[in-house]
C-alpha cells in the first residue's frame, strides 16, 4: 500500500516538473513577445466610418496583458495544471507515510515548493504578478530537480523528537513564509533591474518597459516581505516553543536557530531600511535579495554541512 | 569670581596656558563640547541609520558561531577543533569566537542596538501619549493636493452634511472634529501603539532571558532503570547553575526510574531499528510527599516544582560482577555505555581499585544485538537487546585515582596500565553474553555479565523567567501584527455650498505610514456619505464622477 502511494507521488512529481517546464519555457517566452508591445499599442489603426481620414489613435494597453496574452495564459494554465499534481505528490506522500509530508528535506522541499507555487496563484487575486512566473517556475523547476535527485528518501516513521504537533505548526509557518520571501525577493530582483532601466542601463530588457515601475515593484515586495516576516517571527517563536520541549531549552544557538535568527535579523534591517532616508529603493532591495539568499543558504547548506540538532534531512 | 573671562579688564588670562581652567578655551568649549558630543553620540546612537547598521551587524556577528562550534552547544566539537586546527584554534579563543554569543562584541553589539532601541521608544512613547489626547489636525485648505482626493455633489444643508460625514466617521472608528464647514479624522493609533508594544517586549524578552538565565539552572544527571536520585547539587553528573543561583533554587524532588521502554520499527524494511517512542517510566516524590507515577517522553517533559525534567539520552548499562579468586565479590554495578551508533554499539569504562590483587581497568565493548564481522570483530545490528554481548579489554596497573584528583569516569588513561586481555596483550578479549563468567587473566578473579538494564539520561531545567519570556514573545508577534497591518490615516471631508444650491463634497486622505488601501478607503467613505444624505435628505441628488 505504502509503495503504490509513493509511486503515485513520485509519478505526480515527474509530471509536474515536465510542465512546470513547459510553464518556464511559456513564461519566458511571454516577456519575450513584451518587447514589441509598447511599439504596437502605439500603432493600432483605426479607420473612423467617414473613410476619408484615417485617425491614429493611441490605445491604452493594460502593461503587457494584452499583446501577449496567449503564451501567459498557456502559462498560467500550465502552471496550475503542475501545481495540482504538485500537491497530489505532496498529499500522496503523506497519505503513504502517515503524517505530513514534511519531515525529512526530500519532503520538505516538495512541500515548500509548493506551497511557494500556491502563494504566486494566489497573489494573483491581489496584484497581477504573472511576470514573475519566469522566475516562480524556475525556482521550483530547480528546487524539485535537486530534491528528487539528491534529496531522496524512502518513507521512514518519525523519530520521537518530531513527534509532536509543533511538525505541523512549526514547519508548515516556515515554508509559508518562505512562500512570501521568495515573492518579495523575485520583485525586488526586478525593482533592481527597473531601477538600472530607468538609469540608462539594462538596455535590452525591453520587456521591464511593460511591467510596473521600480516604486510600484518596491511597494509589493515590501508588502509580500512584511507577510513573510510576520510569518518567520512566528516560526522563530513556534520553534523555540517546540525546541523548551524536546530538548529542554527555548534557545540554544544551534546552527539552524543561529540562521533564522539571521534571516529575522536581516528582514528587521530591511523594514528599518525601508523606513530609512537613502535606504529606499536599490538598497532595501538588495537587503530583501540578500535575506532571501540567506533562507536558501539555511535550508540547503546549513541542513546538509552545518553540525546542529536540526538533523532531520534523512541523508 | 566677579569678572567675565572674556571681559578687556582682566589682562591675565591672556597670560595663562592654553587648556587652564581659567582660560575661556579651556572652560568654555570642553563644557559645552562634553555635552554636545553627548547629545551627539546619543543623537547618533537612536538614530534610525545607526539601529539599521546594527541590526545588519549583528545578523553578520551571529555568522562565526555557526561555523565554528560552540561550547554552550557542542563541547566536544570545540575539543575537536582545537585539536584538529591548533593553529589557529588560540586565535579564535583569543577572539572569544567559541563563545560567540557571550563574547564581549556580540554582547556589545546587542547591547547597544538595545540601547538604541530603549533610547528611541521612550520619546516615541511620550509623543504618542499626547497625540493619543490630541485633536485630529485642522482641515487643509486644498483638499485636492492630497491621496485619494474625490468630489460628490449632493443637495441639502451644509450642517447635516458634515454632521452625517461625522457619524459615518466615527462609526468607522475614526477620532473626529468639525472645524466650521469639514471634518477632520485620524484613525490606526493602534499602529503606533503596535510599533512600540513590538519594541518594548522585545526589550522584555531580553530582560526575561537574563534574569531566567541568572536565576536558573540546568543539571544533568544518568540514571540507571531501578535507581534514583534526588534534585541536589551532589546528585548531578554535570550541572551547570545561572549567575544568581542558590541552593534553594532547588525544589526538593526525588525521580526513581522503574523503567525505560524503547520502540524501534520493526516491519519498515528502509527504517529497521530506527526509534518510534521512548518512554521512561518514573515514579516522582515532592517534598516528602507520597510518590506519583509518571512517564517522561521526548516530546512530554515531567513537570514538578517548578522545574522540567526532560528525557534526552538513552543507552544500556551493563551490570558487571566481579568475583575475586575466594568468591567474594569486590565490584557489581551497573556502568553506563556510551552509545557510539544508532544501533547502540556502545563503549564504557570499568574501573576496579581495589579488592584485587591488582588494580584493574577494563575497557567494556556493548553490542545490544551482537553480529560477527568478516574479520572477527563485533557490531551492533538493531538497537534492542536481541543478542547482547559484551567484551573487555582488561588492564592492570596503575588506575591514577589514588592522587586525589578527580578524573573522568567515561575515560581511562593508559599511561600506567598493562593490557592483559585484547588487542596486543597475546590473550583474547573476554566476551560474555548475559549471565556467562569468564576467568580473568593472571587469576585475578572472575567477570560475569549479570544483567543489561537500560539508563536514561535525564536533563533537569529550572528557568524562573520562562513563561515571561513567552508572554513577551507573543506581545512580540501582537505588536508586530497590529504595526504592519493597521493603516495608519487621516481623512477629510469638506462641505463647500455652491451658488445654485447644491453642496459640493470633497474627501480626500493623508497616509501615515505603509496604507495600500487609502484610494479605495476614501472612496468608499464618499459613497457611503452620499447615499446616507440621500437617505437623511430624501431628495433626488446628483452624482458626478471624478
Amino acid at each position: 500500500m505504502t509503495e503504490t502511494l509513493v509511486s503515485y507521488s513520485t509519478i505526480a512529481v515527474y509530471s509536474a516538473m515536465a510542465i512546470y517546464a513547459l510553464a518556464f519555457v511559456m513564461f519566458a517566452l511571454d516577456l519575450s513577445r513584451r518587447v514589441a508591445a509598447p511599439v504596437a499599442a502605439v500603432g493600432v489603426q483605426r479607420a473612423h466610418a467617414d473613410g476619408s481620414t484615417i485617425v491614429l489613435e493611441k490605445v491604452d494597453a493594460p502593461a503587457g496583458v494584452t499583446n501577449a496574452p496567449r503564451y501567459l495564459r498557456a502559462a498560467m494554465a500550465l502552471t496550475i495544471m503542475a501545481w495540482v499534481l504538485h500537491v497530489g505528490a505532496a498529499v500522496f506522500r503523506g497519505v503513504a507515510a502517515g503524517r505530513v509530508p514534511w519531515a525529512n528535506m526530500f519532503e520538505f522541499t516538495l512541500t515548500a515548493t509548493a506551497i511557494i507555487v500556491g502563494v504566486f496563484l494566489a497573489v494573483q487575486f491581489w496584484q497581477d504578478l504573472r511576470f514573475l512566473g519566469v522566475f516562480v517556475s524556475g525556482f521550483v523547476l530547480i528546487a524539485l530537480g535537486v530534491a528528487t535527485v539528491n534529496f531522496y528518501v524512502d518513507v521512514v516513521p518519525l523519530p520521537p523528537a518530531l513527534q509532536s504537533a509543533w511538525l505541523v505548526i512549526h514547519v508548515f509557518v516556515a515554508s509559508l513564509g518562505t512562500g512570501f520571501f521568495a515573492l518579495g525577493a523575485a520583485l525586488s530582483i526586478v525593482q533592481l533591474l527597473q531601477a538600472r532601466r530607468a538609469a540608462g542601463k539594462a538596455a535590452g530588457l525591453r520587456f521591464l518597459d511593460t511591467l510596473p515601475g521600480a516604486d510600484k515593484l518596491e511597494n509589493m515586495a515590501y508588502r509580500m516581505l512584511v507577510v513573510g516576516f510576520v510569518l518567520w517571527t512566528f516560526t522563530l517563536i513556534a520553534g523555540a516553543v517546540w525546541a523548551e520541549r524536546a530538548w529542554g531549552r527555548y534557545w540554544g544557538w544551534d546552527t539552524k536557530e543561529v540562521w533564522t535568527f539571521i534571516i529575522w535579523t536581516l528582514f528587521a534591517g530591511y523594514i528599518h531600511a525601508r523606513a530609512t532616508r537613502g535606504w529606499r529603493g536599490s538598497r532595501s532591495a538588495w537587503l530583501a535579495i540578500i535575506g532571501f539568499s540567506a533562507v536558501v543558504f539555511n535550508f540547503t547548506i546549513v541542513n546538509l554541512f552545518f553540525k546542529g540538532l536540526h538533523a532531520y534531512s534523512g541523508l | 569670581m566677579a569678572s567675565s573671562p572674556l571681559s578687556d579688564d582682566t589682562p591675565t588670562d591672556s597670560t595663562r596656558p592654553q587648556g587652564h581652567f581659567d582660560s575661556p578655551e579651556t572652560i568654555q568649549q570642553p563644557r559645552l563640547g562634553v555635552v554636545g558630543y553627548l547629545r551627539f553620540f546619543w543623537r547618533q546612537l537612536t538614530s534610525m541609520r545607526t539601529a539599521l547598521f546594527l541590526l545588519l551587524l549583528l545578523a553578520i556577528a551571529a555568522i562565526p558561531g555557526s561555523l565554528v562550534p560552540q561550547v554552550s552547544s557542542d563541547p566536544n566539537g570545540v575539543i575537536q577543533y582545537k585539536a584538529n586546527n591548533p593553529d589557529i584554534a588560540p586565535i579564535l579563543d583569543q577572539l572569544q569566537v567559541f563563545t560567540t554569543y557571550s563574547s564581549v562584541w556580540f554582547s556589545a553589539i546587542y547591547l547597544l542596538l538595545f540601547i538604541s532601541l530603549i533610547g528611541c521608544v521612550i520619546p516615541r512613547t511620550k509623543y504618542h501619549f499626547d497625540a493619543l489626547r490630541a485633536r485630529p489636525p485642522k482641515t487643509p485648505a486644498r483638499l485636492s493636493r492630497l491621496e485619494g482626493f474625490t468630489t460628490r455633489t449632493a443637495i441639502g444643508g451644509p450642517a447635516e452634511a458634515v454632521a452625517a460625514a461625522n457619524a459615518l466617521l466615527r462609526k468607522s472608528g475614526y477620532r473626529t472634529e468639525v472645524y466650521d464647514n469639514s471634518v477632520s479624522a485620524e484613525r490606526g493609533y493602534l499602529r503606533e501603539t503596535g510599533n512600540l508594544v513590538f519594541h518594548t517586549a522585545l526589550i522584555g524578552v531580553l530582560a526575561a532571558v537574563g534574569i531566567g538565565g541568572g536565576f536558573g539552572y540546568t543539571g544533568q544527571r544518568v540514571i540507571v532503570e531501578g535507581y534514583a536520585m534526588t534534585n541536589t547539587l551532589a546528585s548531578y553528573d554535570s550541572f551547570n547553575p545561572g549567575r544568581f543561583f542558590t541552593d534553594a533554587a532547588l525544589e526538593p524532588f526525588s525521580i526513581a526510574v522503574d523503567s525505560f521502554v524503547p520502540t524501534y520499527e520493526i516491519e519498515n524494511v528502509s527504517a529497521l531499528g530506527q526509534p518510534i517512542d521512548y518512554v521512561a517510566n518514573v515514579s516522582t516524590t515532592l517534598r516528602g510527599a507520597t510518590p506519583q507515577k509518571a512517564t517522561i517522553k521526548v516530546n512530554e517533559p515531567l513537570h514538578i516544582g517548578g522545574t522540567e525534567v526532560y528525557l534526552l539520552g538513552n543507552g544500556y548499562a551493563p551490570v558487571i560482577t566481579v568475583k575475586d579468586m575466594a568468591g567474594n565479590v569486590v565490584f557489581s554495578q551497573p556502568t553506563a555505555c556510551l552509545p557510539q551508533d544508532a544501533n547502540l554499539r556502545s563503549n564504557c569504562i570499568i574501573k576496579i581499585p581495589d579488592g584485587l590483587a591488582q588494580q584493574v581497568g577494563m575497557i567494556g565493548f556493548f553490542y545490544p544485538t551482537a553480529v560477527e564481522l568478516s574479520d572477527g570483530t563485533l557490531t551492533s545490528s538493531y538497537p534492542d537487546s536481541i543478542n547482547p554481548v559484551a567484551s573487555f579489554f582488561i588492564y592492570t596497573g596503575d588506575l591514577g585515582l589514588d592522587n586525589g584528583r578527580g578524573t573522568n569516569a567515561y575515560s581511562l588513561s593508559l599511561d600506567n596500565l598493562t593490557q592483559i586481555a585484547g588487542g596486543k596483550s597475546g590473550t583474547p578479549a573476554i566476551r560474555l553474553g548475559v549471565g556467562d563468567v569468564a576467568d580473568l587473566p593472571n587469576g585475578l578473579g572472575t567477570i560475569e555479565l549479570t544483567a543489561i538494564p537500560r539508563f536514561v539520561s535525564l536533563d533537569v531545567h529550572h528557568d524562573p523567567a520562562q513563561a515571561w519570556v513567552l508572554l513577551f514573545a507573543v506581545l512580540v508577534v501582537i505588536g508586530l501584527i497590529t504595526s504592519l497591518f493597521i493603516p495608519r490615516r487621516r481623512v477629510w471631508v469638506k462641505v463647500v455650498e455652491s451658488k445654485n444650491g447644491t453642496l459640493t463634497l470633497e474627501y480626500a486622505g493623508l497616509a501615515r505610514g505603509d496604507d495600500p488601501g487609502l484610494d479605495a478607503a476614501v472612496a468608499e467613505l464618499a459613497d457611503r456619505h452620499i447615499d446616507q444624505l440621500g437617505a437623511a435628505t430624501s431628495t433626488t441628488r446628483i452624482r458626478v464622477k471624478p
